[in-house]
């Protein structure tokens, strides 16, 4: 039985363009194994001579005696050769999310979840994998500067004094403070003892990914507090817009909760949640829905009016799109039917009164206080940060202010365009800008202050429920770094006390001394120091007035509307200098290194446009260039800009990447906005995408059917292809049976969200290098697990499925019988090693690998790191060199380190005590590990599920990592 | 038309023909013999450090047990090497003004630590466990020789992938008690093959070839 839908990769591959097919040909993209240089023959035969001569005689330098350096005296908690683990804290967006750091030998190397913090579960995000790539990144601000000139902490305090004690002769009425969001109990502290001791000071919050919209909803009547979904408990979950899924503080516990109501174990009584999406660029978050409409981003307010009246909730109904129609009647049917199990749930990016319509139709269905329930701001002073920079502006302008002090963010870069944050901040006479980079406007500040990274100090941070995590640091700073709690202490009191003592102060107010040390040491085990859902917020508060719905918005129906989205990858450029980040294909396009104008095909098509054509764009008097992806899925007159990138000074890697969707962003239109023009200029790019590498023509590498399908025949996707029986094969079939553990792998696909987290993770954990654009274009990307994106269905609404691709550790590997000197072979567990001290780089074995999940280091990837960039590697992982193929271990080191535990301690390994990287950060848990020959493991329950299936098993490989097939749920009442 | 190789010419390609064969065998010969060489193995050559530190003395003459310095043997991949403050516990005490010990009180009072130069040093490709080759049986003196004799310390094998694959491919001929661990004066008793035999059970060690799996020490 084969699939009915077919599967595509990419625009080319669904219109069987000469180009692609071309491609598929071809075992590498085009150009990543031919000699590109322009080189004579002889130079070449000239230069190889040379080589092996010197290859031979480099083969006859002996082992070099190497140093081996003690402690002085070794810390008690430290065994050289074991790792330390610590419970901190990261933000997205200033919203903390625990983790738990893995130090070795006091070098923090890897990032994980912490189980016992509610907004990670145990998962990690990709930034809170890519931090600790920034805590080593060599471009980092490393001194004091005044100016041009490299300065000191005491002459910094001495001028800032002066400036202080001018200050306090008029209560600090020339005093400003700029921060991003703050959700830290310590700061909130200091800024109360700054503002007893200047009470004219005043305190701005501008956060780029600002949460405006949700705080002005006034969720429970209280400005700026949080609505907290229970995903785990949704039967019908309508997104409006929001990615809830990725770019949320609580995104990671919501893709928990999500993959539990959406994980299928067996046919009898299956059920699933039923997820409808309505959004104008494919987000994440969309791309797992059963019904997902492309709706311009202005249109979603009718959407919800709409929905409000059709699901009983009041209001007049709004205009909606004719593609939405019976999307929303199908959605207002479902959330009826299942009152008091439903999310309804808006996005950031939409207006407050669209949050209003939302949380009108969650209490009116009874899904507030079940599904949806407020809490207390986890900000410490929440405010209207646009409202609130745009105040500092004008003040600024006026030149009220006489001191500012920005810290952290990067407001010249990232705050609207016609607030002209640059031209207002030079009228301010003294300037601080404390950050971690020196950028754009530590650059028009006179100090800059290298920030401490939060691995490097103390401090304290609330997530998104008001859980409080004290962020305890893993190594002393490693520049000349000043902790913003220092810097703030100072504007109090001389000398300023150490960032320890003033987050212990802190937490210590108002306990006694005697029981505080326990308590704190809990605090920092735990990493959970204050379960504090926040103070609740009263349920029966008052309801927001019926929602009224938008009119304004159905002339501009067939206009171009703009819509500015942080980058999937760099946010809103915070990251913009991690170069794992960089080159982490982005979902859907899998464009690395650039930003593009996301459009829709039929726009693509009216305009005559391909991808990588720049367009120019007329957006409120601004003009922009940028190159353009055609995105299936985008709603048809919505173009995305991905914020993030442009920067002029963020650092070797990412200053001058894309385009800066900032310079059209107004303070009027944060998110979105209509009256948009754009032109085709003729100009090109060649994007690094990844989109069509790897692909493998005409086969059902991903299997998905609805959840009716399946209760009616459980087996179909196994029955999708035929696999042969294990014997037929020339060669032994028994060869790698044995006694011992075997190691296998599940990747749920229905369950898999297509986040990238494992990708980023496994970078982390197994050393792999980043290469570089040019390489990308190349073919030559390093990832070890990739995630494919298929669609299926028209180019205008397509379905979107994820696949996450490791090794898959064949039992009958095809790329073992082709290396030469056996560098690929079996070992008795069922693993695929790669010998990388065997191995000649004939890459015989990816040519012949049918998944290409194998690597290759075409160049000296990890030659030119500084000594501060290596201290990120793993010590149990080996460094590739040039000339070695690589590819996923399962994480050898943690099962060899597991299985020495297990030996030492005489007993077996527990199911469950090995996890690779990717499973570990996995948000939705859709990756299982474990031993195939114990039946009750995990791994095994998950083979035995009738949804598993081999990828491209009737080659018979016998593939080690096997696939639960996906799933939809769609209403009956709609054809999918 | 006359002969083009005049009779000499038997001589000269025997000659060439016998020398490239010897030539060839030779340079193996040489090759070999310098890849076995203390030279390149560092087989029997005492190593120079900052302190010249005497196992002789410490293990021989003073009884000191190997892990009073070497701390991590028995938890962790690597022996460990001991802090300076280590070193202090005794030399606080005795030797207090040796001038040998100069470079030990310099690193106590400077806070900087001692620089050895590595002894046994394996390739950055092998991941070797101190910790599973003590515990199931492996003792200091199959790999570091009679430490209690050396008085500056050398290699006593060549720690080659082949020398380690002696012992991996079949561990019951060097695996002794528990207790003899530690024992630098342990020899094989006359039964080692039966008491090996039971002691790879004993130990719970694979010998289905599962030890000579490249993923057991490469990754």
């Amino acid at each position: 039985m084969k699939q009915e839908a077919k599967m595509w990769r990419s625009l080319e591959e669904l219109a069987e363009t000469p180009e692609f097919e071309a491609m598929l040909h071809r075992e590498f993209p085009r150009g990543a194994s031919e000699w590109t240089n322009e080189m004579q023959r002889r130079d070449f035969l000239r230069l190889m001579g040379a080589s092996v001569a010197l290859a031979g005689l480099g083969a006859c330098t002996k082992q070099p005696i190497e140093k081996i350096v003690p402690y002085v005296d070794r810390p008690e908690e430290i065994v050289p050769g074991n790792p330390l683990y610590f419970a901190t804290a990261t933000s997205f967006a200033g919203y903390g999310q625990g983790i738990v750091v893995t130090s070795h030998e006091g070098r923090p190397t890897k990032i994980e979840g912490n189980p016992e913090h509610p907004a990670s579960l145990g998962a990690t995000s990709i930034w809170a994998q890519a931090d600790v790539l920034d805590l080593y990144d060599p471009d980092r601000s490393k001194v004091l500067t005044n100016g041009d000139a490299i300065s000191t902490w005491s002459i910094f305090l001495e001028q800032l004094t002066q400036a202080l004690s001018a200050q306090s002769s008029n209560g600090g009425a020339g005093l400003r403070f700029l921060t991003q969001n703050v959700t830290s109990p310590t700061f909130a502290a200091q800024m109360q003892a700054i503002r007893e001791k200047f009470p004219g000071s005043q305190w701005h919050q501008w956060e780029p990914l600002c949460r405006d919209a949700v705080h002005e909803a006034r969720a429970g009547g209280v400005f700026g507090a949080e609505t907290i979904y229970d995903f785990s408990k949704a039967k019908v979950i309508v997104s409006l817009d929001s990615d809830f899924l990725s770019q949320h503080p609580a995104a990671l516990r919501h893709a928990r909760d999500f993959a539990a109501r959406r994980r299928v174990e067996k046919a009898e009584g299956a059920t699933m949640s039923r997820f409808y999406a309505a959004e104008p660029t494919p987000t994440i978050t969309g791309s797992n829905a059963d019904h997902r409409v492309a709706v311009a981003g202005h249109q979603i307010g009718e959407l919800a009016a709409a929905l409000a009246a059709l699901a009983g909730a009041g209001g007049g109904g709004g205009d909606v799109p004719p593609n939405a129609s019976s999307w929303v009647w199908a959605a207002a049917q479902d959330l009826r039917a299942n009152a008091g199990h439903g999310i309804v749930i808006a996005g950031e990016t939409q207006p407050p009164a669209v949050h209003a319509i939302v949380a009108q139709i969650n209490a009116s269905l009874g899904n507030l206080g079940s599904t949806v329930r407020h809490a207390a701001p986890a900000e410490v002073s929440p405010v209207n940060q646009r409202a609130s920079l745009q105040s500092l502006v004008e003040e600024m302008r006026s030149g009220a202010v006489e001191l500012l002090l920005i810290l952290g963010g990067n407001p010249v870069y990232d705050a609207p365009v016609d607030l002209d944050f640059a031209g207002a901040l030079r009228k301010v006479k003294l300037r601080l800008h404390h950050s971690l980079f020196a950028d754009e406007t530590s650059r028009l500040c006179q100090w800059q202050l290298p920030a401490t990274h939060f691995l490097e100090s103390w401090s304290d941070v609330r997530a998104f429920n008001g859980t409080a995590t004290i962020v305890q640091p893993l190594v002393e700073p490693l520049y000349e770094g000043i902790s913003v709690h220092q810097l703030l202490d100072a504007i109090v009191q001389l000398p300023a006390r150490t960032a320890y003592e003033i987050v212990r102060a802190t937490w210590e107010e108002g306990n006694s001394t005697s029981t505080f040390e326990a308590q704190w040491r809990s605090f920092l085990s735990d990493g959970v120091a204050s379960k504090g859902e926040g103070a609740a917020v009263p349920e029966n508060s008052p309801q927001p007035a019926p929602p009224v719905p938008q009119k304004s918005a159905a002339v501009a129906r067939n206009k171009l509307e703009i819509l500015f989205r942080p980058d999937p990858s760099l946010l809103d450029g915070r990251y913009a200098n991690n170069g794992w980040l960089q080159e982490l294909p982005k979902p859907f396009s899998k464009i690395t290194w650039d930003n593009a104008a996301l459009v829709s095909p039929a726009l693509a098509q009216r305009e005559k446009l391909q991808n990588g054509d720049y367009i120019e764009l007329t957006f409120r008097g601004r003009k922009l260039d940028a190159p353009v992806w055609i995105l299936p899925g985008q709603a048809e007159h919505s173009v995305t800009l991905h914020l993030g990138y442009g920067r002029q000074r963020a650092g070797r890697v990412g200053t001058n990447k894309g385009y800066n969707a900032y310079t059209l962003r107004v303070s009027d239109a944060l998110w979105q906005g209509t009256g948009l023009t754009i032109r085709k200029t003729g100009r090109h790019l060649k994007f690094a995408t990844t989109q069509n590498h790897f692909t493998i023509e005409g086969r059902d590498m991903y299997r998905a059917g609805t959840l009716a399908q399946f209760m009616k025949e459980p087996s179909f996707a196994v029955e999708m292809a035929e696999v042969p029986r294990r014997e037929e094969t020339l060669y032994n079939p028994d060869e790698y049976k044995n006694a011992g553990y075997a190691w296998g792998m599940v990747v749920d696909l229905n369950t898999c969200i297509g986040c990238n987290a494992c990708t980023i993770a496994c970078q982390a954990e197994n050393n792999i290098p980043v290469v570089g654009k040019a390489q990308v274009i190349a073919g030559r990307e390093m990832h070890w697990i990739r995630v494919d994106t298929y669609y299926s269905g028209g180019p205008d609404e397509p379905e979107f499925h994820h696949q996450p691709v490791p090794c898959m550790h064949c039992e009958l590997a095809p790329c073992e019988l082709v290396c030469p000197v056996a560098a690929t072979m079996h070992d008795a567990e069922g693993l695929n090693v790669q010998v990388y001290n065997r191995c000649v780089g004939t890459r015989y074995c990816s040519n012949n690998c049918p998944y290409k999940v194998r690597r290759f280091n075409f160049l000296e990837y990890n030659g030119a790191l500084s000594p501060i960039e290596k201290l990120v590697k793993n010590p149990d992982v080996t460094v590739r060199c040039r000339g070695v193929m690589e590819k996923c271990t399962y994480c050898l080191q943690r099962i060899n380190a597991a299985r020495i535990t297990a030996q030492l301690e005489q007993r077996k390994i527990r199911d469950g005590e090995i996890t690779p990287a990717c499973a570990q950060a996995c948000p939705a848990e859709a990756i299982t590990f474990g031993d195939i020959h114990d039946p009750k493991s995990r791994v095994s329950r998950a083979k035995a599920r009738p949804l598993d299936y081999g990828m491209l098993a009737e080659l018979n490989t016998r593939p080690r990592t096997t696939y639960s097939a996906k799933l939809r749920n769609p209403s009956p009442q709609l054809k999918s | 038309m006359g002969q083009i190789f005049t009779r000499s010419a038997n001589v000269h390609s025997r000659v060439l023909i016998f020398g490239f064969i010897l030539l060839v065998c030779g340079a193996g010969w040489v090759t070999s013999a310098v890849f076995w060489s203390p030279y390149t193995t560092y087989v029997g050559i005492p190593q120079e450090q900052p302190v010249a530190f005497s196992h002789k003395h410490h293990v021989g003459d003073d009884g000191i047990d190997c892990r009073y310095c070497h701390t991590s043997v028995e938890k962790s991949s690597f022996a460990g090497i001991p802090s300076t403050h280590v070193c202090m516990t005794c030399h606080s005490q005795l030797y207090t003004e040796a001038p040998a010990l100069q470079p030990v009180r310099q690193s106590l009072t400077t806070n900087r630590p001692l620089q050895w130069n590595r002894v046994n040093d394996l390739p950055d490709f092998v991941y070797f466990n101190h910790s599973i080759h003590v515990g199931n049986g492996i003792g200091c003196s199959t790999c570091h020789g009679q430490l209690d004799q050396m008085p500056l310390t050398w290699r006593t094998q060549t720690l080659y992938m082949e020398w380690c694959l002696e012992c991996h491919r079949a561990p019951q001929n060097f695996l002794r008690p528990r207790s003899e661990i530690y024992n630098l004066h342990w020899q094989p008793p006359p039964d080692q093959a039966a008491s090996g035999a039971r002691l790879v059970r004993e130990y719970g060690i694979d010998t289905s070839g599962r030890l000579t799996d490249c993923s057991v020490c490469h990754r």
